[in-house]
């Protein structure tokens, strides 16, 4: 116990008393530690960036998507489709699902009123596709049982209605013949410059009031079209389920929707696309960087360290007339360079916390990051092992040159 | 029993050219415990390897040596570097102080090889030894702040920290001045005697040998028994050399041999 307490308490005044050797370690190894656990922390967050720019555009991993087109010029519309939609969430026991309609409505602007492009979703949606909004906020399950449809639009749409923000809390009239009004309640970036507007309603409001000819015929209008009939759709499904579960549930609810929508052909894709190569890539890339920034810290370690020891070779003689063993003079300058390169490794592990922590992420990564990775501890701890091994063989020469010089040449030195 | 006794030791190097050095030939010596002895020999006669040998940081080519009546040839490396941190003080010419380390640090700087309580009251016993070598009010100091006697104060008070049972102080008074050197040989011998260890000297000074109780000189390698005159024939303050017990003429180290002994 002593001999352990004493090593590490003489370890740590040898660091004391040699403060720039300790400060030149620390520059290597702390650059390295800070480099492997850094470039760790930021390939993670670039993946899940990566990832979540992905799913903005098709959805969770895995999302199911559920299409159905008609296999002649004249069919209907099977009938049972929205029920079974409700059917398959129950059955399959799946939380988050979204139909989307690609539609138009009639609506009003400042300047006249026009056909604008409408998709009718579930408020899921917001969920499957991380949809935040610039200003207000996403469609909730109490907007389905709202006395008035609500909207949530582009950029687009609000500066074609002459508004900058929400702050007004803006209605707008939906429909033709027999419009009803729509309160705006989110506002989405721009997908591209020069967008149209678009706006998204909810799917079972946009049946109840808006109709899908856009007429807002359901909501007592009796006029003629504004268009003609539009051709007969279903709505496509969105479906977030399990991985593991992707395929199967793929097939079943393929046999499921087939079953209610006669003369049509129901077809299920997945966005399980493989990315897993794109990952490694990355996460070797940000090995090699940490690896080889640690070779680096721990070559001039060994040559700071086997320096100091030859300057020091008198006071290691010194040492051994006071009882010094040969063991725990070797352990002792080991020790030495493990304590340095902890101390370092620690400073490298606050730095890259540091660094993460302040990093601008939608100026480096081009947009938010919502689900923002946990810091990896594991790197942490990879680059603070990481650090005692270097240490550790930093040390090993200088060691064992300490332990073969002869105590009386020494103590003359 | 004797605390230390050499019997018929000697030490030899072979030389890179394979010639065999003899440093030490046929040395015998006892030193009980509390006992004052001091070596005199001009440089290069073997009174450091002697020393070496007496504090075993450097064990003989033949013969027998005793510690506490145990041969140190049956103990383990390990063993004899317990002992040499717990039963020897070594007081060096060159005071050997660790650079960048203070007065106190320096002092505990052997309790780190300690065990037990005096490991865990290092620091306290370091404040206390260098109180008693009277640098109380330095504890703090670096040996670059401190003036050679105080500096040689500090060592003194580093190799009996430990309380040993031998000071084995190598021309302790080498580095100082005669008045200095004096003050430092008075507090060597007063503690020395209060704490019952005995105190072998190295010295080519021959008033610094006069304190002790018995004085030997090496010559050629040989240890022989003096007597200084420290009553009449005085030149200076220094006692003059007035027998030896052996008729040997002082010589520097022999020349080398052969290994058939054979001067080369």
């Amino acid at each position: 116990m002593t001999g352990v307490v004493g090593a590490i308490v003489e370890a740590w005044g040898e660091l004391r008393i040699h403060k720039l050797r300790v400060l030149l370690a620390l520059i290597g190894v702390a650059c390295a530690v800070t480099a492997i656990t850094g470039v760790t922390a930021l390939v993670s967050m670039l993946n899940q960036s990566f990832k979540e720019q992905t799913e903005r555009q098709s959805g969770r991993v895995v999302t199911l998507n559920v299409n159905a087109w008609s296999m002649g010029e004249n069919a209907t519309p099977p009938t049972g489709w929205d029920a079974e939609f409700e059917r398959v969430l129950e059955r399959y026991d799946i939380t988050y699902a979204s139909r989307n309609e690609w539609t138009q409505a009639m609506i009003r602007y400042p300047d006249g009123t026009r056909t604008t492009q409408v998709q009718a979703v579930d408020a899921d949606l917001g969920t499957i596709n991380r949809i935040v909004p610039e200003q207000g906020r996403w469609f909730t399950d109490a907007d389905e049982e709202a006395m008035a449809p609500t909207l949530v639009v582009n950029e687009a749409f609000l500066e074609a209605q002459g508004l900058s923000d929400l702050s007004s809390h803006p209605t707008v009239q939906l429909g033709d013949r027999a419009p009803v009004r729509a309160a705006v309640v989110g506002v989405l970036r721009d997908e591209w410059a020069d967008a149209e507007p678009v706006a998204y309603v909810l799917y079972d409001q946009f049946h109840r009031w808006i109709g899908p000819d856009g007429s807002g015929m359901q909501s007592g209008g009796s006029g003629p079209a504004v268009q003609g009939p539009m051709s007969a759709q279903v709505p496509s499904m969105y479906l977030w389920v399990p991985t593991e579960l992707s395929t199967d549930l793929g097939d079943q609810i393929k046999r499921d929707m087939q079953a209610v929508a006669p003369g049509w052909q129901v077809d299920v894709q997945d966005n399980n696309y493989n990315t897993g190569g794109l990952d490694r890539a990355t996460k070797w890339v940000g090995i090699g960087v940490g690896a080889f920034a640690l070779l680096l810290g721990g070559l001039g370690l060994v040559n700071i360290a086997l320096v100091t020891v030859r300057y020091r070779i008198r006071e290691i003689g010194i040492r051994r007339s006071f009882g010094a063993t040969s063991g725990r003079v070797f352990f002792g300058v080991m020790l030495e360079s493990v304590v340095a390169t902890v101390v370092a490794g620690l400073v490298g592990v606050v730095l890259a916390v540091a660094i993460i922590k302040n990093i601008p992420v939608e100026r480096v990564f081009g947009g938010g990051i919502q689900d923002m990775p946990p810091f990896p501890v594991s790197a942490a701890l990879v680059g603070m092992a990481a650090a005692v091994c270097v240490g550790a063989l930093a040390g090993l020469i200088p060691a064992i040159v300490a332990v073969r010089v002869k105590v009386i040449d020494a103590i003359r030195y | 029993m004797s605390l230390l006794e050499l019997t018929d030791v000697t030490r030899s190097v072979r030389l890179p050219d394979d010639r065999i050095l003899h440093i030490l030939q046929g040395v015998t010596l006892a030193v009980d415990a509390g006992e004052h002895v001091a070596i005199v020999g001009r440089s290069g006669t073997g009174k450091s390897t002697l020393l070496n040998i007496l504090g075993l940081l450097d064990a003989p080519t033949t013969g027998q040596y005793l510690l506490e009546g145990v041969p140190i040839g049956k103990l383990s490396n390990g063993t004899r570097t317990k002992r040499r941190g717990r039963d020897f003080g070594f007081v060096f010419q060159q005071f050997n102080l660790l650079p960048g380390r203070t007065a106190l640090e320096n002092v505990s700087a052997p309790l780190l090889y300690a065990r037990g309580r005096q490991f865990w009251s290092r620091t306290r016993l370091a404040a206390e030894m260098l109180e008693r070598v009277g640098l109380g009010d330095r504890v703090d100091t670096m040996p670059d702040k401190l003036s050679g006697g105080e500096q040689q104060r500090v060592a003194i008070a580093r190799a009996l920290v430990r309380g040993p049972r031998v000071i084995l102080a190598d021309e302790p008074t080498g580095a100082l001045d005669v008045e200095t050197g004096g003050e430092v040989m008075d507090l060597l011998d007063e503690i020395a005697s209060q704490t019952g260890a005995a105190l072998v000297t190295i010295t080519h000074d021959l008033a610094v040998a006069a304190r002790a109780e018995r004085q030997y000189r090496l010559t050629e390698g040989v240890l022989v028994p003096i007597s200084l005159d420290t009553t009449s024939d005085w030149v200076g303050d220094v006692p003059t050399l007035v027998a030896d017990r052996s008729a040997r003429t002082e010589r520097r180290l022999p020349e080398p041999t052969d290994e058939a002994g054979v001067p080369a």
